[in-house]
């Protein structure tokens, strides 16, 4: 039983220094390996490395116990510089049962390092892998550098005297692993001991087994049988500041909550739990002291008619869900936009159709954004690119729909949601406020108040909240008067109001940043991205650049309305790239708003893409 | 500030009122306004939320804040008004169809959470605007234009429903009874929660005297069951009362029943069984139906219970600070040097 780290002496054992490492975890559901994901990567952001992570889950909450489906998995890249992706291919894997080696071997890289759970090598556990011989002894690992660990037996002998007993004994086997990979990869230690007691500050003995199986870890490092080198990643030069590793459904929260501040109004999401946007819920439920009100509805639809009445009382009110649920919403967002009433709706994308892939990242949604109601409704679409940039676009979403009084759809997709990246925290003070002006007097003939009558610049109409004296009035969704705001059937002013409506969408582009172009400046091929595909992009760019040949990089933030210099960029160039997680969204947008010959890279497996075939497109594009 | 004085008139709006003529509906309106305008509670506070239907064009026709929203959402969306606007009176505007079928949902989950909402449900046992496609609420072998072969559908009985939602006040009136429907409005106004008021409603292009049994000259006589608290349940000029035998609630003759055995109708039992037992005197306006406040309980409201939590929270962990938030997940900061731009 280890109480202690041993130092290792002036090592014997040689370092080899990395600029980044690729690292997956992989094991059973109960394994605890997105637990051990998440420790490694945050002990890495504290030590300094840039990083990105990708975590993958199976859609059930606990399949039958070393199958293929049970396998749950979580990777890292860190770097000394500014990493983009979580890497294609890891250069460790770590692998605590056989279906977790049969499933994730595939992607180990030739010659990386595999770090094996020997006791959980049985007959049974092979079988369920859908193994014949045995991987250990029948020479299919001869390709990698393997390090074979009893880590059943080991976490046993560890957290004896701990407190545990029976089945939580081996709960901890994942600390073991986790502590061993601390030591092969030059992690610091104090960050997950610190962790694990204040986690578990209530569970002493749970405490001291998890930390006794991580010392036992690392120390296992140590001794002969284990490894012949470690490595090591130097951290990375970012940019000064003070930073917090976040995930994108975090950030969102946090923006939303920061948008509420800025504003001046409370907080309402009406919502119902679906992967994978539950986290925004939990994490805003929690915040009750910012004055968030939360409210888990019966269904989809009561998510979003609860926002749409909390928002004609005059809050901030935001819906969230993801596919199937934002397909429920589509009648009562079409009432929200001819209501016209701010109300943000996040959809937190994933694979589809139908139930689809719940726990896996796909892009699909863009179309069924900007067209998914009946009836003409366009509305404002946003879309995030990276996980910390969840927080400024949460903000933005709440700008856009406050000021011009319109839902406004966020959209989000599982990459960003749970992966996490460091975030350098904004200067609080310096983000603008939301201006919200609510009606307070008549604005027509004869004291009456016209609740359509709109701002010459904007074409937002009054916000008049219920409560406020003299300004009484009927909203719905049957085509209003343009002056009056009464029920009209009148042919001439519905196609006054469906223009307007359009107008005033429109015109957002006038109060958005141009798009920017980044890359060689005599670049002939340009690729064009949106939402998750952000870190790819630029990472196979700059694997680009490195061969010797020149490409320039946009990514779009604003779907709806896009930037106004959007078409003068794409016609600057000769090839137009538009790599989606899709089968090709944007680029019919483009094709038909631009008519241009754009070109498509288009994946929908419920994966991102690999940065070395976004490379390899772009190469063959640009010779 | 002096309570403001309003008359009936001052609840009208300018919208030519476009129900049928003969509509149920208009002397629902006006008893609603003459209530509102009674109670010298500022105009400006009350809100109205309906779905769609003949009954959902009711906000248009009242002064007040209202939304025309779609079909069935109306207690959804007014629970976010509710929630988070203590402040203002919240009604819902719907119908047998709005309300029991698309919205089914949303209505028995309003007044399971005890949303401080006053539903009122314009039950006309068929579906008007869409021109008499028959409702949750019509009758077995009822021929309407979905039904020419006369409907298979068992109805609904909504008293009975929403005793079964948990609902903490439930009512039923008559829209001809405009005294009654206005004393039902006052307690369910006085209510602290969510309010259930069924109103059967004569729609008379497409279910003409569906509730005759209920207002017929004759008729009302002898099928009027008033509840009315701390009485005893008697009707039909005395000569009729009812009593609980074998778990379920009986009419019997006055005269064959001791006194002490007619059952004394209490609102406010807190086990509903015996509201719903009362509920089950008819399962629709065919002869003996009760009539009045079957349930008045007090349990905490929604919207209380809310926004006591959020008080709570800031108590306990003081005023939210974000700088503090975003730095929960624990820092590390990247000082300027020559390599990164410092």
């Amino acid at each position: 039983m280890a109480d202690e780290i041993a130092t290792p002496e002036p090592s014997t054992t040689p370092t080899e220094v990395l600029e980044r490492l690729v690292v997956r975890f992989a094991g059973d559901s109960g394994d605890g390996m997105q637990l051990a994901g998440n420790r490694f990567t945050d002990a890495s952001a504290l030590f300094g490395n840039d990083l990105a992570t990708l975590p993958s889950f199976p859609a059930e909450i606990r399949a039958p116990a070393g199958t293929l489906p049970g396998v749950s998995s979580f990777q890292v890249q860190i770097a000394d510089y500014d990493i983009l992706t979580a890497g294609d291919a890891p250069d460790c894997l770590v692998a605590m049962n056989p279906a977790a080696l049969q499933k994730n071997l595939k992607d180990l890289r030739q010659g990386g390092t595999l770090l094996i759970n020997t006791d959980a090598f049985d007959e049974r556990n092979l079988a369920k892998a859908g193994y014949e011989e045995d991987p250990l002894s029948d020479g299919s690992l001869d390709g990698y550098r393997v390090i074979k660990v009893p880590m059943d037996d080991l976490t046993k002998k560890a957290v004896d005297g701990s407190g545990v007993s029976g089945r939580n004994v081996l709960r901890s086997k994942n600390f073991f692993a986790l502590g061993l990979m601390a030591w092969l990869f030059h992690r610091p230690t104090e960050p997950t001991i610190a962790w694990v007691e204040k986690k578990f500050a209530k569970l002493p003995e749970v405490a001291a087994a998890n930390t006794m199986a991580f010392k036992a870890g690392y120390n296992f490092g140590i001794t002969p049988e284990a490894t012949k080198n470690t490595f090591e990643v130097k951290p990375a030069a970012l940019h000064p500041g003070t930073y917090t590793n976040v995930n994108g459904n975090t950030a969102l929260a946090w923006g939303l909550i920061a948008a509420s501040q800025k504003s001046g109004l409370p907080l309402f999401y009406g919502t119902y739990p679906i992967t994978p946007a539950s986290d925004v819920l939990h994490e805003l439920s929690r915040h009750k002291n910012f004055g968030v009100r939360t409210f888990q509805a019966e269904d989809e639809i009561a998510g979003v008619g609860s926002a749409i009445g909390a928002a004609f009382a005059g809050n901030l009110a935001v819906t969230g869900s993801s596919g199937p649920g934002i397909a429920l919403k589509s009648e009562s967002i079409s009432l929200a936009f001819m209501l016209e009433l701010p109300l943000i709706v996040i959809n937190v994308q994933r694979g589809g159709p139908s139930t689809g892939l719940p726990t896996k990242p796909e892009q699909s949604d863009l179309l069924f954004s900007l067209y998914g109601r009946h009836g003409e409704s366009p509305i404002p679409v946003l879309a995030i690119p990276t996980p910390s940039e969840a927080f400024e676009m949460a903000i933005e979403a709440a700008r856009i729909a406050i000021k011009y009084m319109t839902p406004v759809i966020l959209l989000s997709d599982n990459y960003v949601a749970n992966g996490s990246e460091p975030w350098r925290l904004p200067d609080l003070d310096a983000i603008p406020d939301i201006e919200v002006t609510f009606a307070e007097n008549p604005n027509g003939p004869d004291g009456k108040f016209l609740p359509y009558l709109r701002n010459v610049d904007t074409f937002a109409r009054p916000w008049a909240v219920p409560g406020t004296p003299g300004l009484e009035h009927r909203i719905g969704g049957l085509e209003k008067d343009a002056i009056t705001g009464n029920v009209s059937y009148d042919p001439n002013n519905h196609q006054l109001m469906t223009d307007t409506r359009a107008w005033k969408v429109s015109n957002i582009a006038n109060d958005i940043p141009p798009l920017e172009v980044t890359g060689d400046e005599d670049a002939k091929v340009l690729v064009l991205g949106w939402g998750s595909t952000f870190g790819t992009i630029r990472a196979a760019a700059r694997r680009v650049r490195n061969e010797g040949q020149k490409v320039a990089t946009a990514h779009l933030r604003h779907m709806n309305p896009m930037p106004n210099n959007l078409g003068e960029v794409l016609r600057s160039y000769d090839k137009l790239l538009i790599p989606e997680l899709n089968t090709g969204q944007l680029l019919k947008l483009v094709r038909a708003e631009f008519l241009i010959d754009a070109v498509g890279l288009n994946k929908v497996a419920g994966e991102p893409f690999r940065v070395v075939d976004v490379t390899n497109k772009i190469l063959e594009m640009v010779k | 500030m002096t309570a403001p004085s309003y008359t009936r008139g001052d609840f009208q709006t300018d919208q030519e009122v476009r129900w049928c003529p003969g509509c149920g509906d208009y002397t629902i309106l006006a008893s609603v306004q003459q209530f509102l305008a009674g109670l010298g509670r500022p105009r400006e506070e009350f809100v109205f939320i309906s779905g769609i239907g003949c009954s959902s064009r009711f906000p248009y026709y009242v002064n007040t804040y209202g939304m025309h929203s779609i079909h069935g959402r109306a207690p959804a969306i007014a629970s976010g008004v509710a929630t988070t606007r203590p402040d203002l009176s919240v009604w819902v505007i719907t119908g047998d169809g709005d309300g029991l079928s698309i919205g089914g949902n949303h209505l028995i989950h309003a007044l399971r959470r005890n949303v401080n909402l006053k539903i009122l449900l314009f039950n006309n046992q068929i579906y008007g605007l869409t021109k008499g496609q028959y409702s949750p609420t019509s009758e077995v072998g009822k021929s309407t234009k979905s039904s020419p072969f006369g409907s298979i559908d068992y109805p609904f009985n909504p008293v009975s429903l929403a005793l079964g939602a948990e609902a903490s006040y439930v009512a039923r009136t008559l829209d001809m009874d405009r005294n009654h429907t206005q004393e039902i409005l006052k307690t369910a106004y006085e209510h602290e929660g969510s309010a259930f008021i069924e109103i059967y409603q004569n729609c008379n292009v497409f279910n003409d005297k569906a509730f005759i049994q209920l207002t017929g000259k004759e008729e009302r006589v002898h099928n009027r069951i008033d509840l009315e608290h701390g009485k005893p349940i008697v009707f039909d000029g005395g000569a009729k009362a009812v009593v609980m035998r074998g778990g379920e609630a009986t009419v019997v003759d006055s005269s064959s029943v001791d006194p002490k055995a007619i059952l004394v109708h209490d609102e406010t039992r807190p086990n509903p069984s015996i509201a719903f037992a009362l509920s089950r005197l008819s399962h629709g306006p065919y002869g003996p139906t009760p009539l009045g406040v079957f349930r008045n309980v007090q349990r905490p409201a929604y919207d209380a219970e809310v926004n006591a939590q959020v008080q709570a929270a800031s108590d306990k962990l003081g005023s939210g600070d974000l700088h503090k938030l975003i730095r929960s997940h624990g820092t590390w900061t990247v000082e300027a040097s020559s390599s990164n731009g410092g």
